[in-house]
């Protein structure tokens, strides 16, 4: 049987991928590029039994997905940076009290209001470092419609496996763009559920790393009373100062997903194979990047494009590795530099490292790239 | 005999944090007695707080406990509603947590009805973090960022509600402490956003401050300045300065947030 496709904006995409992955819950507030996410959400979650609400403010909004969360639904919000940056204190609580969900952040440029309608790179240290104290980020980076779908719905699986909040960032160009999109059958991509707990009631503990590095979350209203809070805990759930307890946890929650890189990570290599110059590129810049390199390759230069998917964790082993090969990688970015930093960190003096940087509103073009591959050769 | 506050209280988790002479552990017994006489199943009760001394009291209650940041339980409380409507909700904190950094998630959690009870405790004053003036303080009182009295005109919580949406709306003192739980009783029956401001006292960081020599100073405060509401109606406005009137300030029927969402589902589902 033939495929259902469609021709769907990015937006349109990720909100049918939430639904796909089983989300039940979307607490949002209006923002632009992230609106139509909302929107669509808006119709078509009532039609599984989810429920959609429009909260009052983001903060709220990453309230109620953490709250919706707790009582057992897979939790969605969409916002854009300015929205990020107000919830970046809820998404502190969600990673230390280890509750799955998922947020959107179609990037537009500038701090502030910036250019609410401009695309922009620029949030993508902040969905590692936005909100405050140690902790660790999982942020995934689509370039394409139906990579939005998918990796939607990976986002709420790495959430729900890994038990913490997960971002899904694109740039407003990946976001508003239409392309045809395969609708995948039900159970073609893996869904993932979080794991039940196997201890009962009266012995279950939420944060008993005995149970694993990722121990069981109990929901709300399933049997089960326990403690959530945003303190430091114990494995019971109940608020510590204990020196020792408090040590181990938090360096648990960031090991969680630094020991488990390889199952979160994903990247995409294009001709990387005998590449001498490698263009690091993601979101619609990585788009730009491939017709660079494609051009290239009918000059005789041997170029290749690495493009991260999963943004956080960095792919460190594999860019490390590459930074050995190639005499120079170029970065492009719609910003004023903050991926190549990452990229220096790891490929330290191995190579030649030169970015592309641009915040006027406009997309990097694949003769921006080619000019600096050439200078830096 | 004795009420038997221990089933409900989590093993191991007392003494509380309160001082001496707070009204926090009153309210808490209020409520106690409240869940009891409505006979609530803790495991399918979540109660909810932001941050402060009085949303502390969850983490002492054997139930579905969320402590969650500074002024936000309303909204967190409203996802749990959402999500599981069937689940009873309690929310509880202080008149800083609820009215200043929380007030916008208070008001339209009043706004939308949506079935929660709602207890603010109000001490006039932020406690945990050492006495600062909250949007409650009364103009000219003293607090630790106050120290030539306060300039800030004050929210009376309750009107703050009624004006909001909430559909019950009523107040007892911590002194008044039988009235707690009849007034929660009738809060958690209630189908819709219940509000139940409890007048507390902070002797450590409000009394202290304003001339309040002793706890026993605080209650008689709290005593004196409360006046029913039915009461009230027979007084005249000279008779009524500095008091505040205690009961059930304000009920009515609206249909209620989850209620009205069940029918957009139907509506989606095509019934």
């Amino acid at each position: 049987m033939a495929k259902k496709v469609a021709l769907l904006q990015g937006n349109e995409a990720c909100a049918q991928g939430a639904v796909y992955a089983g989300c039940k819950f979307f607490g949002g507030y209006p923002i632009t590029p992230s609106t139509e996410v909302a929107e669509v959400l808006s119709g078509e979650l009532p039609k599984v039994g989810g429920k959609f609400i429009q909260m009052e403010d983001e903060i709220g909004a990453m309230a109620s997905v953490i709250g919706a969360s707790l009582a057992g639904s897979k939790a969605l919000t969409a916002t854009s940076g300015p929205g990020v940056s107000l919830k970046q204190e809820l998404i502190g609580y969600a990673c230390i009290a280890e509750v799955p969900c998922v947020i959107i952040n179609v990037m537009r440029g500038g701090p502030s209001t910036g250019m609410p309608t401009g695309p922009g790179q620029s949030d993508v240290m902040q969905a590692k470092w936005g909100t405050h104290g140690d902790h660790a980020a999982i942020a995934l980076a689509p370039a394409s419609c139906q990579e939005i779908f998918t990796e939607t719905v990976r986002a709420f699986n790495l959430a729900e496996k890994y038990r913490m909040p997960v971002q899904v960032i694109y740039d407003e160009i990946v976001g508003h763009m239409r392309e045809r999109i395969e609708f995948p059958e039900p159970g073609e991509l893996e869904v993932i559920d979080r794991e039940k707990p196997a201890d009962g009631p009266d012995t279950y503990k939420p944060y008993d790393a005995s149970k694993g590095m990722i121990p069981p979350l109990a929901t709300f209203g399933s049997g089960y009373k326990f403690h959530v809070t945003g303190l430091n805990k114990a494995a019971d759930g109940f608020p510590t100062t204990k020196a020792d307890l408090v040590d181990a946890e938090e360096r648990r929650q960031i090991d969680k997903v630094n020991l488990n890189a390889a199952d979160i990570e994903l990247n995409e290599e294009y001709l990387t194979g005998d590449a001498e110059v490698l263009i690091f590129a993601y979101g619609s810049t990585a788009r730009s990047a491939r017709y660079a390199v494609n051009e290239m390759r009918k000059e005789g230069i041997k170029a290749g494009l690495f493009r991260p998917i999963t943004l956080w964790p960095f792919p460190e082993k594999r860019v490390a590795e590459l930074g050995k090969q190639v005499k120079a990688i170029i970065v492009p970015e719609l910003n004023l530099g903050q991926m190549i930093l990452e990229v220096e960190r790891v490929v330290k003096s191995d190579c030649a490292l030169a970015g592309i940087h641009r915040v006027d509103g406009e997309p990097i073009n694949p003769g921006q790239i080619i000019a600096k591959v050439k200078e830096a050769l | 005999m004795a009420y038997d506050y221990e089933k409900s209280i989590r093993p191991g988790k007392l003494p509380h944090i309160w001082c001496p002479g707070c009204g926090h552990g009153i309210v808490m017994k209020g409520l106690i007695r409240a869940m009891d006489t409505c006979e609530l199943d803790r495991k399918n009760t979540a109660i909810v707080s932001g941050i402060g001394c009085a949303s502390r009291l969850p983490g002492y209650l054997d139930a579905c406990t969320l402590h969650t940041a500074h002024g936000r339980a309303a909204a967190f409380a409203t996802g749990v509603k959402m999500a599981k409507p069937e689940m009873n909700v309690i929310v509880c904190g202080g008149d800083g947590d609820g009215t200043a950094i929380g007030g916008n998630h208070f008001i339209h959690a009043c706004r939308r009805n949506i079935d929660m009870t709602y207890i603010i405790m109000n001490n006039y004053i932020y406690g945990m973090t050492g006495g600062q003036f909250s949007p409650t303080t009364p103009t000219g009182d003293k607090a630790s960022t106050t120290p030539y009295g306060n300039p800030d005109p004050t929210f009376d919580i309750s009107k703050l509600a009624i004006g909001a949406g909430a559909t019950f709306v009523a107040r007892a003192t911590a002194f008044h402490a039988t009235q707690i739980d009849k007034l929660i009783v009738e809060g958690i029956r209630h189908k819709g956003m219940a509000v139940i401001e409890i007048i507390d006292d902070c002797p450590t960081t409000y009394g202290r401050r304003n001339k309040f020599r002793s706890v026993v100073d605080m209650m008689k405060r709290l005593k004196d300045m409360a006046v029913p509401v039915q009461a009230a109606s027979k007084m005249t406005a000279e008779q009524l300065e500095g008091k505040i009137l205690t009961g059930v300030l304000f009920k009515e029927e609206r249909p209620e947030y989850t209620a009205q969402y069940a029918q957009v589902i139907a509506k989606a589902q095509g019934a």
